[in-house]
């Protein structure tokens, strides 16, 4: 039986695991030079520096995936820095870019652990340079060894909000401030089924109180106004506070994000449906909670199947992988099954107090400015789509999502939505006066992400 | 409920919502049925080429009438659709290919279509971007391209605002003729009626055609597309060769779009999509004939579902089986260009009972058997 397995991140990692354990050498591909997932990449060699630095409290998860990865790597056929660009579910076949060449790999089932990205919401001045998501932020520090700025203010919501400004306080970075979209209240009302979290949760009552302690300002309930600069790049940050004044803050690069999406779009292709969860904002493939899907042959695990984090990631990743094993005619261990099914259902409660805390605040894509850039890849401003969505445009109203993106291009360029989507979706709606699930989401096509012409003789 | 108007329009393609416009405007009471949304198959998502060199003889009559409305489709839409005049560069990769260029140039002649040879020499000396392979080429000057996205929901549009009624969403399920009246129902129950019936349903004007009792052998078409990721403007004329085995042009914006060969299709759901070894290849064949894209990123593909007759050219005009009904489909990949100007013939066949153009080539009663 021959399996893929896509993505070596937390989820992929266990999967492999339970394969390999199983008697079964996947076929293994992951776009980073040596896996990890974002969450634990590791750094090229010349920057190695030792887990406790680079991971902090999660340097003994990190090193445990790590070693286990680097167990399994010759018990599999892996394929690092391998970007699987289509998917074929009938046809049982992917489509893959491997240092400039294509692959081809067939398939007879397959296990996707695409991850997540951050998720956006433009604010004006958002494209300067010096402007990056949380995420990218963290991944510079931990994998290039550099910080975005020398001076820097974090902006969102969400637990990687604190969690990147406490990493760049202690990389030595001055941390300008950490301005919170979230008011306290939000939160506050959360705080019960926060404490399902556990350690999770003390850690970012940790970060929060190093932050304080250290006389960082944080400041919650904010509103962002505008990221301003020069030719130069950032100069500051102009925000209102919880109390309607106006503030600034100076500094020379910001990181910003609410929270994270999944990078689904291979279950797309793959013709797996999507549904809209309503508590994480995010449009999510379906799977059930081993990570099935409705398309035969086809499993899920880990954030791209729905945000749950890297712990619920490797418990995920282990399920799917017995789901799979199951469905082909294994024996598989009850015990072990409804050990990691009852785990899943108790960090899925500490998720949705998660998502209560940090809701995604539709308000603030919805409020863009109409001079402001919403898709950076095709430069188009918030007020081309509202206007797309008004019946005197001569192409008539665009009634949903993929309508709006042919007659406006939002969505069209080199990341195909994937960083504009959500805020373009709620500008849209809002626009239309329905309701997010109503106006569709954007259809993924391939590639994926972009591959290169590559000259060859053409047959 | 049953509605009741004067001619019913089933597929709402560019040439359907064209028919519709048309229609309208000489005061006739027209609905469209379209299953999805305007332009959402072939009309929709085609490469946008406005050609006409090239073109089966027999459907030059519909390209120079459909090109003359391309050229006032601000006026008549409110939108050009990006429609530009760029001219169109077929080019030759052989001698062979060369002698098929140069047999055109009567063909269009006869037509009036303009068309210059561009010859060995002057090829590379006017198109320095174009790669060795490439030994000959015709220009046509009127010929251009548009951004199919915007053509068919912009007559769509016009047509509503001309009086018709374009029905999104409203799949018809089962068709009936009592003699003198058309009736068609919608998946949602609804009844239509009318005592006309225009067929433009694409592909699946196949089966609408199937209903009435005339079958023919239609096949779903589905183009593969692709586009760059955008670059320094360079490539002005839209690019084709003869065989047709690979297309390019780019838009001011920078983006390539490229097409050639096909992708996969169930036109039962439908459903469509590009394959990756043709993206490939057509990506191969777009760099042999412009080197300078080496290295440029795709950054999507995509597919749509078109019909194709066995002899490449659509069934347009009256039934055979059916008096009221006429035919306009399967359009075999020219559709969009000829779109427009199908709409206005069909207006005239239904109002005037009568067309200038030349219809005898897409008879339906060339597949009776």
């Amino acid at each position: 039986m021959k399996v893929a397995v896509v993505g070596a991140g937390p989820a992929g990692v266990r999967a492999v695991e339970r394969l390999v354990a199983a008697g079964l050498s996947p076929v293994w591909m992951d776009e980073a030079p040596d896996g990890g997932g974002r969450i634990y990449q590791r750094p090229p060699a010349p920057l190695a520096r030792d887990a406790r630095t680079l991971y902090g409290f999660e340097a003994k998860r990190a090193t445990a995936i790590h070693d286990t990865l680097d167990a399994l790597k010759p018990r599999t056929d892996w394929r690092p820095e391998t970007l699987v660009w289509h998917i074929r579910a009938g046809a049982k076949q992917m489509q893959a870019l491997h240092r400039g060449a294509q692959q081809r790999i067939d398939f007879d089932a397959a296990i996707l652990c695409t991850g997540a990205m951050d998720r956006v919401i433009p604010v004006p001045g958002w494209t300067l340079p010096g402007v990056t998501t949380l995420g990218a932020a963290q991944i510079a520090l931990k994998a290039q060894g550099c910080g975005i700025g020398r001076r820097v203010v974090f902006l969102g919501t969400g637990p990687l909000l604190v969690l990147v400004a406490y990493q760049y306080a202690k990389a030595g970075a001055e941390v300008a401030a950490v301005l919170d979209t979230t008011p306290f209240a939000t939160k506050a009302r959360a705080a019960p089924g926060l404490l399902l979290g556990g350690a999770t949760f003390a850690k970012g009552l940790y970060y929060t109180a190093w932050l304080k302690r250290h006389g960082i300002p944080m400041v919650e309930g904010i509103t962002p106004l505008a990221i301003e600069g020069d030719a130069q790049g950032v100069t500051g940050v102009r925000w209102r506070d919880a109390r309607g004044r106006e503030q600034h803050t100076a500094c020379d690069a910001a990181g910003m994000g609410w929270g994270l999406k999944p990078e689904a779009q291979l279950a797309d292709l793959a013709g797996v449906p999507f549904r809209h969860d309503a508590v994480q904002a995010n449009w999510v493939p379906v799977r059930d909670d081993a990570g099935r899907t409705p398309v035969p042959g086809i499993y899920l695990a880990g954030d791209g199947a729905g945000i749950g984090g890297a712990e619920v990631a490797e418990l995920a990743g282990a399920r799917a992988a017995l789901a799979l094993l199951q469905d082909a005619g294994h024996r598989i261990d009850p015990i072990d099954t409804v050990t990691l099914d009852r785990r899943l259902a108790g960090l899925a409660r500490f998720r949705a107090a998660l998502e209560r805390a940090f809701p995604f605040p539709a308000h603030l894509a919805r409020s863009l400015p109409d001079d402001a850039i919403l898709c950076r890849c095709e430069g188009l401003r918030a007020g081309e789509l509202r206007a797309a969505a008004r019946a005197e445009a001569a192409t008539g109203p665009a009634p949903e999502m993929n309508r709006a993106k042919a007659f406006t291009r939002v969505g069209m360029g080199r990341c195909q939505g994937r960083v504009c989507g959500a805020a373009a979706a709620e500008i849209l709606a809002a626009e239309l006066g329905r309701p997010v699930p109503r106006i569709g989401r954007l259809r993924g096509q391939p590639p994926v992400k972009p591959i290169p012409i590559v000259a060859g003789a053409a047959p | 409920m049953t509605t009741t108007c004067d001619v019913l329009i089933q597929g709402g393609g560019g040439a359907g919502c064209s028919a519709a416009l048309h229609l309208a405007q000489r005061g006739l009471r027209v609905i469209l049925l379209e299953r999805g949304l305007v332009g959402g198959q072939a009309s929709g998502v085609n490469y946008g080429g406005v050609r006409q060199q090239g073109r089966h003889p027999a459907e030059l009559p519909i390209a120079r009438r459909s090109r003359e409305i391309w050229g006032r489709l601000k006026d008549l839409v409110g939108t050009e659709a990006e429609f530009t005049v760029t001219g169109h560069l077929k080019l030759a990769r052989s001698d062979a290919e060369e002698a098929d260029l140069i047999a055109y140039l009567d063909v269009a002649k006869q037509y009036d279509l303009p068309l210059r040879m561009v010859g060995r020499n002057a090829i590379h000396r006017e198109y320095p971007w174009l790669g060795p392979k490439v030994v000959a080429g015709s220009f046509a000057p009127e010929d251009g391209a548009a951004n199919p996205r915007l053509l068919a929901p912009a007559l769509a549009h016009a047509a509503r605002t001309a009086g018709a009624d374009i029905r999104e969403h409203a799949e018809v399920v089962a068709h009936a003729h009592d003699g003198a009246r058309f009736t068609l129902r919608t998946k949602a129950g609804d009844d239509f009626t009318a005592p006309v019936l225009l067929n433009m349903a694409g592909f699946w004007g196949g089966a609408v055609a199937e209903a009435f009792g005339e079958s023919v052998p239609v096949a779903p078409l589905s183009p593969n597309m692709a586009v760059t990721e955008p670059l320094p403007y360079f490539i002005e004329p839209n690019l084709g060769v003869v065989g047709g085995n690979v297309y390019l042009r780019q838009i001011p914006r920078g983006n390539v779009i490229l097409g050639g060969g096909h992708g996969e299709n169930d036109a039962a759901i439908p459903w469509s999509r590009p394959l990756p070894e043709v993206t490939i290849e057509a990506t191969q064949r777009a760099v042999e004939l412009v080197p300078a894209l080496a290295g440029a990123q795709i950054i999507r593909s995509w597919s749509g579902i078109d019909g194709k007759m066995p002899d490449a050219i659509p069934v347009i005009g009256r039934s055979r089986t059916t008096p009221g009904l006429f035919h306009a489909f399967g359009f075999s990949g020219h559709g969009f260009q000829l779109g427009p100007g199908i709409g206005a013939i069909m207006a005239e066949l239904v109002a005037d009972g009568r067309t200038d153009i030349p219809l005898e080539a897409f008879r339906i009663e060339r597949f009776a058997t």
